[in-house]
């Protein structure tokens, strides 16, 4: 850091406009997205959060690949049937055993074994259920399950029909992961247009704004998430009801954002070089694109990644009650639903899995958006 | 200060106002109405209803009204009746049915506040002062936790505990010899025993909130320069340090509650239905599934009020702490 | 005679991640009885941390790592106390009773919720052995003494309903509430606009007249100090590289960079160009200090070999303290 001489006269001389705006477009974006990055690996928590949303995010685009079978392939005999644990051998190479199940004569419920005589060989690259990659090309090879397609191989168990649930929650974390993103997006369009006209026109349009904002955050959410998605008509497919969810969550997950956004307008709106820039003859929109957006890109970044992880609890939330998504679509939310019942928790607590993934997956993204923060500011 | 008042009650009624209206969207937001419901009960029977008799059940209801109409008679019941309006699922009037689930879910919520508060403020004031101690870690790493691990999921934990290795089952909020009791001092204590655990739950993720809220706000004063003044006063250290920047930074106490309740009540919702508290989140549950809707807007409505008026009265706290705001609306 | 306030070989460091930052690096003063010292230099050159060190209020990352500051008593021949050493217990008796101070901005240096005659019967009774209402009585005394209109309805008054100016006054008025022998000024008007500055700065004078407590005023303006003050210490980098009586300072200064300071100040009559002559070049990043003279990379005196090798110690040229290569037996060499 060289510092500049400070004249030491009682009025010092200032830098024209146009010399303010020329220094700011000089010193653009790069490095300050350098000095970003370099900020944000010091933060030891938010590089781990990063090293573990990335591998989870590949598992959920490839979910087809990574997940031993379909998500709804059932095996209707073994219902709640407890984790198996990979074992290798000389012998066999690499395998499981399989269950055995006795029903208890008095209650009726199943109880399983781990029986040592039944054998499944297991795989690496294996053929199994067909799945499409990305679209139209399809494949039927998993990176692990069993050799001979079909046997069960529940790695973390099964659930209440007799399906794997390490697979279930593999393709219930695209749900789960990309309605974070869309939903955010969303709500950041809503934000940005709303908190951007609130912080630039200032004023009475900001004041009232700024109400509204504070009505919608002043109701609780979750009832009223409930309320709306009590509004949804039945019938309406996995699909449509994915969308309306997610407008249901940014209708009232844009309020934050819009008020970063506005505090961040405002607060520039008074600084030199905007003023400079009107000095300097610059229009409206060269004003807003030219220097307030990049300039305030970072920390809207910060808030946006702080959103995505409430997003995925909201989510989850509302389908773990039976409002968001519905079966058969798979989503943590959906998957916790039938962890609902304490005795079936009691009796195969594996079920809760989905809940851990959703805690992994929201603490990480909480880190990375704690170092983006930090990130964000960094001179402070 | 009475000016405030008076500003903050008028922004209430506003508020409560646009509030109602919302709901009575959200209630009238189904296609269909309650002759819809009627003709689809009817068909279920095999029976037939002619249409002038489905035009003096419009009438009757006033469903032929213009939707501003319809808004301001329902409006007027309430405010005037406290009529909420018909539950269609339990043929009953919706006040009759959430009054004392109403009353439960503000004792669960406010209890939980306390807790939040008593648990947060300590907590985050010891991690500013000891910024980067390890009691600071542990504090922080629990806080993240804390904000990462859904209610329910808590409450599912909480429950599969007990029930695993205590045999009991902690959901409901009374024991079944007192569930049908009048109140005395044993279903108090009762009460108050199970009450525990879903404050604790519904508690968490605020508590972990306010913590981090508190620690921010605490560091950014604790180096302001009018700590240096009073240091360099001679005031010992721990005194000047309660008396100037944490009473500075304590200010979120109050205005917390804007964004605590509302989150607190989300969360006493979720965690009432996990653990079968008679409180309104079951019953809220219930309406939604079956598109209950005057009673899903009955407890939209009574919520939001109470969160508002809640807000309110942080407002007014607030300024009787903070000399700021109360001296702003002093002089003209 | 015995000044009132010595600090020798003050050094103070702000350790920093990347490496050491040396703000404060063998600063030598010392602050003459019922006088005022005015301490000058460009910004950052360690004015400020000087200050604070003194009554060692210094915070992480900063920390005090030598010299010695001390404080004379006022009866001659008595060992004077050195504070950096004190005890805690002692070092705030010493805060405020002897040695108080006035930050820069009036506003952030005041709390905001609590008012005024709190913030001043807080001092008062912390130090001296009076009740509520002596304490009070005393405030109003005070907010009066230093021209704060209808003092006892503004006693009562928080620092946020009254201007930038009043704000100062009132915090002169509660630096001087414990009748302190000796008042730190850092910058105290740089903040305020022309008109006031010149005001609070004769209040200071003013009230020294009739307290008589001594006066060490930290500016970069040096304005202000020829308007001020008795005794002138020029900083730079983190040392004193001359002290002296402000006549003999202002006008013939001896170091370099002193004359150079003094070159930069408009004068009456000049306009434009001429105006501004900053000193040449810029500080040099704080991690690297120059060898020897750390002046030399921006001085008109350079002598090459021996400014850049070594290091100057302090010598007395007339009545002048300064640390130059070009004066005292190493220049005769
Ligand atoms: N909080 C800080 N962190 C790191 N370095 C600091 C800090 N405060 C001051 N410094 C260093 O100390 C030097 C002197 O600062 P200061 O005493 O405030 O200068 P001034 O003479 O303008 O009052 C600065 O140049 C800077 O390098
Ligand atoms: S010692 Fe040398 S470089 Fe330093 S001020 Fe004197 S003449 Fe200049
Ligand atoms: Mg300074």
């Amino acid at each position: 850091m060289v510092q500049q001489t400070e004249a030491i006269a009682p009025d010092t001389q200032h830098e024209t406009p146009q010399e303010v705006v020329k220094s700011l477009r000089d010193h653009g974006a790069l490095p300050q997205w350098r000095l970003m990055w370099r900020q944000f690996r010091r933060h030891r928590l938010a590089l781990i959060g990063l090293i573990v949303l990335i591998p989870i995010y590949f598992m959920a685009i490839f979910a087809g690949f990574f997940a031993p079978s379909s998500a709804d392939t059932a095996h209707t005999a073994l219902p709640y049937a407890p984790p198996q644990r990979v074992h290798v051998s000389a012998e066999h190479g690499m395998f499981v055993y399989g269950y055995s199940s006795t029903r208890n004569q008095e209650t009726f419920e199943q109880t399983f074994t781990v029986d040592k005589s039944k054998i499944v060989d297991v795989g690496w690259f294996v053929r199994g259920d067909e799945y499409s990659i990305l679209g139209p090309i399809k494949s039927n090879i998993h990176l692990i399950g069993p050799t001979k397609a079909g046997e069960a191989f529940f790695l973390v168990g099964s659930d209440q029909s007799g399906r794997d649930l390490l697979s279930r929650l593999i393709h219930g974390a695209r749900v789960s992961l990309s309605i974070g993103l869309v939903g955010v997006f969303a709500s950041f369009l809503l934000g940005m247009l709303i908190g951007g006209i609130s912080g630039y026109v200032g004023g009475r349009v900001d004041n009232i704004i700024q109400r509204i904002i504070e009505f919608i955050m002043s109701v609780p959410t979750l009832p009223l998430w409930m309320a709306l998605s009590a509004a949804l008509p039945g019938s309406w497919g996995p699909l449509t009801r994915y969308f309306a969810i997610t407008v249901i969550l940014s209708l009232i997950g844009w309020t934050g954002l819009a008020r970063d956004v506005r505090g961040r307008f405002l607060s520039l709106r008074e600084e030199d070089f905007v003023m400079a820039a009107r000095l300097d003859g610059v229009g409206r929109t060269g004003i807003i694109f030219g220097h307030m957006v990049p300039s305030f890109a970072s920390h809207i970044i910060a808030s946006i990644s702080m959103a995505v992880p409430r997003m995925i609890l909201a989510e989850t939330s509302l389908s773990f009650l039976g409002l968001g998504l519905q079966p058969p679509a798979v989503s943590w939310g959906v998957l916790l639903e039938g962890a609902q019942n304490i005795r079936a928790v009691a009796t195969a607590p594996w079920l809760l899995t989905p809940g851990l993934a959703v805690v992994v997956v929201v603490l990480a993204m909480n880190f990375v958006g704690d170092g983006l923060r930090d990130a964000a500011d960094p001179y402070k | 200060m009475l000016r405030f008042v008076a500003r903050r009650l008028v922004w209430m009624v506003i508020t409560l106002a646009a509030i109602s209206f919302v709901t009575f969207v959200v209630i009238k937001l189904p296609p269909g109405d309650y002759t819809t419901t009627v003709i689809a009960n009817a068909e279920a029977r095999g029976q037939d209803i002619p249409d002038s008799q489905i035009a003096e059940l419009k009438r009757h209801y006033g469903l032929d009204k213009p939707f501003i109409v319809q808004y301001l008679t329902w409006i007027k019941g309430v405010v005037l009746h406290g009529d909420l309006g018909q539950s269609f699922a339990w043929n009953q009037s919706v006040a009759s049915l959430i009054g004392n689930r109403v009353l439960l879910s503000m004792v669960l919520s406010i209890a939980s506040l306390l807790f939040v508060w008593a648990i947060a403020f300590p907590i985050g004031i010891y991690s500013a002062l000891r910024q980067y101690s390890g009691g600071d870690y542990l504090a922080s790493f629990l806080g993240f936790i804390g904000m990462a691990v859904p209610e329910f999921m808590l409450a599912l934990v909480m429950m599969y505990i007990g029930f695993r290795y205590f045999g009991q089952s902690v959901g409901g909020l009374f024991s079944p010899e007192y569930a049908d009791a009048a109140w005395n001092l044993g279903k108090l204590l009762d009460l108050i025993s199970h009450l525990w655990v879903p404050i604790v739950v519904v508690g968490v993720a605020g508590t972990a909130g306010l913590i981090r809220i508190t620690r921010a706000n605490l560091l950014d004063e604790l180096h302001k320069p009018y700590v240096a003044t009073a240091r360099a006063k001679g005031l010992p250290e721990w005194k000047l340090l309660l008396k100037y920047p944490v009473r500075m930074s304590l200010s979120p106490f109050f205005s917390t509650v804007g964004w605590l309740l509302p989150g607190l009540i989300s969360g006493e919702t979720i965690v009432s239905v996990v653990m079968s508290l008679p409180t309104s989140g079951p019953l809220l549950l219930g309406a939604v599934k079956s598109q209950d809707m005057y009673l899903v807007g009955s407890f939209v409505l009574i919520l939001s009020t109470l969160t508002v008026i809640g807000t309110m009265l942080s407002d007014l706290a607030l300024a009787w702490w903070d000399p700021r705001i109360r001296t702003r609306f002093q002089k003209g | 005679m015995q000044p009132l306030l010595e600090v020798r070989e003050l050094r103070t460091h702000f350790e920093l991640g990347d490496g050491v930052v040396k703000a404060v690096d063998g600063v030598s003063l010392s602050v003459p009885r019922g006088r005022t010292l005015a301490v000058v230099g460009e910004s950052g050159c360690g004015k400020s941390v000087t200050a604070r060190s003194i009554l060692r209020l210094v915070e992480k990352p900063a920390r005090i790592v030598g010299g010695e500051i001390l404080l004379y008593d006022d009866a001659p021949d008595t060992k004077p106390l050195d504070l950096l050493a004190a005890k805690d217990k002692r070092l705030r008796q010493v805060r405020w009773a002897d040695i108080a101070m006035v930050f820069q901005e009036p506003m952030a240096s005041l709390s905001l919720v609590h008012t005024i005659g709190d913030q001043i019967i807080e001092a008062v009774r912390l130090h001296e052995n009076v009740g509520k209402q002596e304490a009070r009585d005393r405030a109003i005394e005070m907010l009066d003494r230093v021209g704060i209109p209808d003092p006892k309805r503004r006693v009562d008054s928080y620092p946020f309903q009254l201007s930038g100016g009043m704000r100062q006054r009132a915090m002169i008025a509660m630096a001087l509430s414990c009748r302190p022998r000796l008042l730190i000024a850092d910058e105290p008007t740089t903040a305020l606009d022309v008109t006031t500055q010149a005001q609070i700065l004769d209040l200071l004078q003013d009230l020294q007249q009739e307290f008589g407590m001594a006066i060490m005023l930290i500016t970069h303006d040096l304005g202000v100090a020829a308007q001020v003050a008795d005794e002138v210490a020029v900083m730079y980098l983190g040392e004193v590289v001359e002290q002296g009586p402000a006549s003999a300072v202002l006008s013939h200064p001896k170091h370099p960079y002193t004359q150079a300071l003094v070159r930069s100040v408009p004068r009456l009559g000049q306009r434009g160009q001429d105006r501004l002559v900053a000193v040449r070049g810029t500080v040099p990043p704080p991690y690297e200090r120059p060898t020897g003279c750390r002046f030399h990379p921006r001085c008109d005196s350079f002598m090459a070999g021996k400014c850049d090798v070594t290091v100057p110690v302090r010598v007395r040229s007339d009545e002048i303290d300064v640390a130059c290569l070009l004066y005292g037996e190493e220049a005769d060499r």
